[in-house]
């Protein structure tokens, strides 16, 4: 266990150093910059801001002295809000991208597994196809017309809910279910798919010639097997929901950092696109961790190296 | 009470309705099973020899049904019974080992866990109790060092290992009968020898009565006191071991014993196979079910089922060929 932990920090150090690396030339190949607006600054303007942030050196130059502050902890200054801080605003966007993310993503478990169950233990009865096709719309639909819809009805039409910000716990509900529908329906097709290749291995037969309970059955020998799929998938899902969503975070006014990370790049706000891409791929390579100790501890086949 | 046997199978139909139409897995399956004794089931894929041994348990699976007979074990009235009430009996009064030991324990829990469960389900005992009864099974079935091994997972088991771990969870709470459903086919030949001899060693200590369901006529000869040939969901020949080996009566019967390899058998005797494909279980013909396969085929065969001759009490077979022949005796008997 110890090996693998540092085995697996040490690969992560490089898979982060590779992904600055390489989102750091990218985002020079870009054109444009971010002093280049509608109303294009004067030339020695310019010169002058680009002087002030290091941009007017080479790019050779520029990648090393971010890495260095990179080492360091330094996540650089925006260059779109003034004086602030890519760690301070990756400090306050994230705490409310991941509560939003958090909850709906807690919702998508705790409903989609009961519900991928439930399905396959009525397969092929009528209650397993509506599950399956309010599934398939669940992935169909994008989030983005799911959070309109709601919106026009909870929000507009009927009053009921807030439409914009995060007030209060109500405000929480449309964003949340909004986040949560597609993973919900990942999830229970995923779960109907491996419980039905569990209930139909040699090992529930032996359980159910021992006498034991369907419930039993179910959640002692059956879950355990089948939610080894959930598991993997939600490594990733994590962190991207986690660290929010764009389109939900701009329909829905959330001051996340996923509308920070879109925002970065169509600014060109170089500093905040690596600060949020940089960590992105530490909580992906995190949630990676986490969920391969999860594995090992739901099934003792899996090895850890 | 004490007169009936075990096992009392009367009559048994069970089907399978699939989407394709009814498929008659058991016409008419009837046969007793006493205190103690071995019965060996053979026949091909398909004969319905597993199933029969699973309809004791009520362990057919959907779309699988009971439609018409009875069956008789140990005081209970099986074909009347509902799940909750099959529960009680599953694992204590009754219990199997399957044929691939490799799949089926489960894998995430560890053997101790998987023993003990079935202990605790139908005994009172407590957790120290079981464990101790746990340790105790596993060196009944010869397993060394049984508190380590319980606390292993089944992937550190050798496929022998697992199939003792599978008959100490069946032997657990005593049952009256063990059901044995090919119980060596997925092991290595030595290991099948040691797992056969286990289970007659421990039919011994504990008194039960065995099943022994298999498509090797090898393993039935040493080990079961009768032994039921069945074809397309009929046993079409039953009798004890002797009388199966020695005499056999239907046509069937006699093409299993002449496709098995013999060790003393010279170079140029060649294994003769039961041509044909097994019936169609969807569409049963009206006859007899082997009549298309049978070198001795008659007409009558083909439009009648044939009914069963007996040779002695425990020695009969379904064949309308034995049936001719006893008339014919019973004719010339007649005319002297």
């Amino acid at each position: 266990m110890g090996k693998f932990i540092i085995k697996r920090v040490l690969s992560a150090i490089v898979t982060i150093f590779l992904v600055a690396t390489i989102t750091f030339f990218l985002m020079f190949l870009v054109p444009g910059g971010p002093f280049l607006s509608e109303k294009a600054p004067s030339a020695e303007t310019l010169a002058a801001l680009e002087a002030k942030y290091g941009l007017d050196q080479p790019v050779p130059v520029q990648y090393v002295n971010y890495m260095e502050r990179l080492i360091h902890g330094d996540l650089g200054t925006s260059l779109k809000k003034r004086g602030l801080e890519v760690n301070d605003i990756i400090a306050t966007g994230f705490p409310v991208s991941a509560k939003v993310g958090g909850i709906a993503i807690a919702g998508a478990v705790l409903i989609g597994v009961p519900l991928g169950s439930v399905a396959a233990l009525n397969r092929g009865k009528p209650l397993d196809n509506i599950i399956m096709v309010v599934a398939t719309c669940g992935i169909a639909v994008p989030s983005f017309v799911m959070a309109t819809v709601l919106m026009v009805t909870f929000g507009v039409q009927l009053g009921w809910l807030p439409t914009m910000g995060l007030s209060g716990p109500l405000s929480y509900i449309m964003p949340c279910i909004a986040l949560a529908f597609y993973p919900t329906a990942y999830i229970s097709r995923l779960m109907r798919s491996s419980m039905l290749d569990v209930l139909g291995q040699d090992y529930m037969r032996t359980a159910r010639a021992k006498g034991l309970s369907q419930f039993v059955m179910l959640f002692k020998h059956a879950l355990r097997n089948a939610i080894l799929p959930v598991v993997t998938y939600l490594g990733p899902l994590l962190a991207y929901t986690l660290t929010g969503s764009f389109v939900i975070e701009k329909i829905f006014t959330i001051p996340g950092l996923g509308s920070e990370f879109i925002g970065s790049i169509t600014s060109r706000d170089y500093p905040l696109i690596m600060g949020t891409t940089i960590f992105l791929a530490f909580l992906i390579i995190m949630m990676n961790v986490i969920v391969d100790i999860v594995y090992k501890l739901i099934d003792p086949r899996i090895k850890l190296k | 009470m004490s007169n009936q046997p075990l096992l009392n199978i009367e009559h048994l139909r069970l089907s399978f309705f699939t989407p394709a139409g009814e498929v008659k897995a058991l016409n008419d399956v009837s046969f007793q099973l006493e205190q103690g004794d071995v019965l060996g089931i053979v026949g091909e894929s398909g004969s319905g020899k597993s199933v029969t041994a699973y309809s004791i348990m009520g362990l057919t699976a959907y779309p699988g049904r009971i439609v018409g007979g009875e069956i008789h074990f140990n005081g209970h009235e099986i074909h009347k019974m509902t799940e909750k009430e099959m529960r009680s009996i599953r694992g204590k009064e009754v219990s199997i080992i399957f044929q691939d030991p490799m799949t089926s324990l489960n894998p995430v829990y560890t053997i101790g866990n998987q023993i003990c469960e079935v202990i605790r389900l139908h005994t009172n005992k407590t957790k120290e109790q079981a464990h101790a009864r746990a340790v105790e099974l596993l060196s009944l079935v010869g397993i060394n060092e049984p508190e380590r091994r319980l606390k292993q997972y089944p992937h550190e088991l050798s496929g022998g290992m697992r199939q003792r771990v599978m008959i100490a969870i069946a032997l657990a709470c005593e049952p009256k009968l063990l059901i044995a459903d090919e119980p060596t086919t997925a092991l290595d030949v030595t290991i099948q020898a040691q797992i056969l001899e286990l289970m007659m060693e421990l039919k011994k200590k504990i008194g039960m009565s065995i099943i022994m369901i298999t498509h090797d006529l090898g393993v039935v000869s040493n080990m079961c006191d009768k032994i039921a040939v069945m074809y397309a969901g009929k046993i079409v020949e039953y009798g004890t071991a002797d009388d199966i080996f020695y005499n056999p009566q239907h046509e069937y019967t006699r093409g299993l014993l002449t496709s098995i390899p013999k060790l003393n058998a010279t170079e140029h005797e060649r294994l003769v196979p039961i041509e044909g494909q097994p019936v169609d279980l969807l569409n049963p013909p009206a006859g007899c079910p082997f009549a298309p396969r049978c070198k001795s085929c008659m007409k009558i065969c083909l439009r009648e089922m044939p009914p069963y001759t007996h040779f002695s009490e425990d020695h009969y077979s379904a064949c309308w060929l034995t049936q001719k022949k006893e008339f014919e005796a019973r004719k010339g008997g007649d005319r002297t």
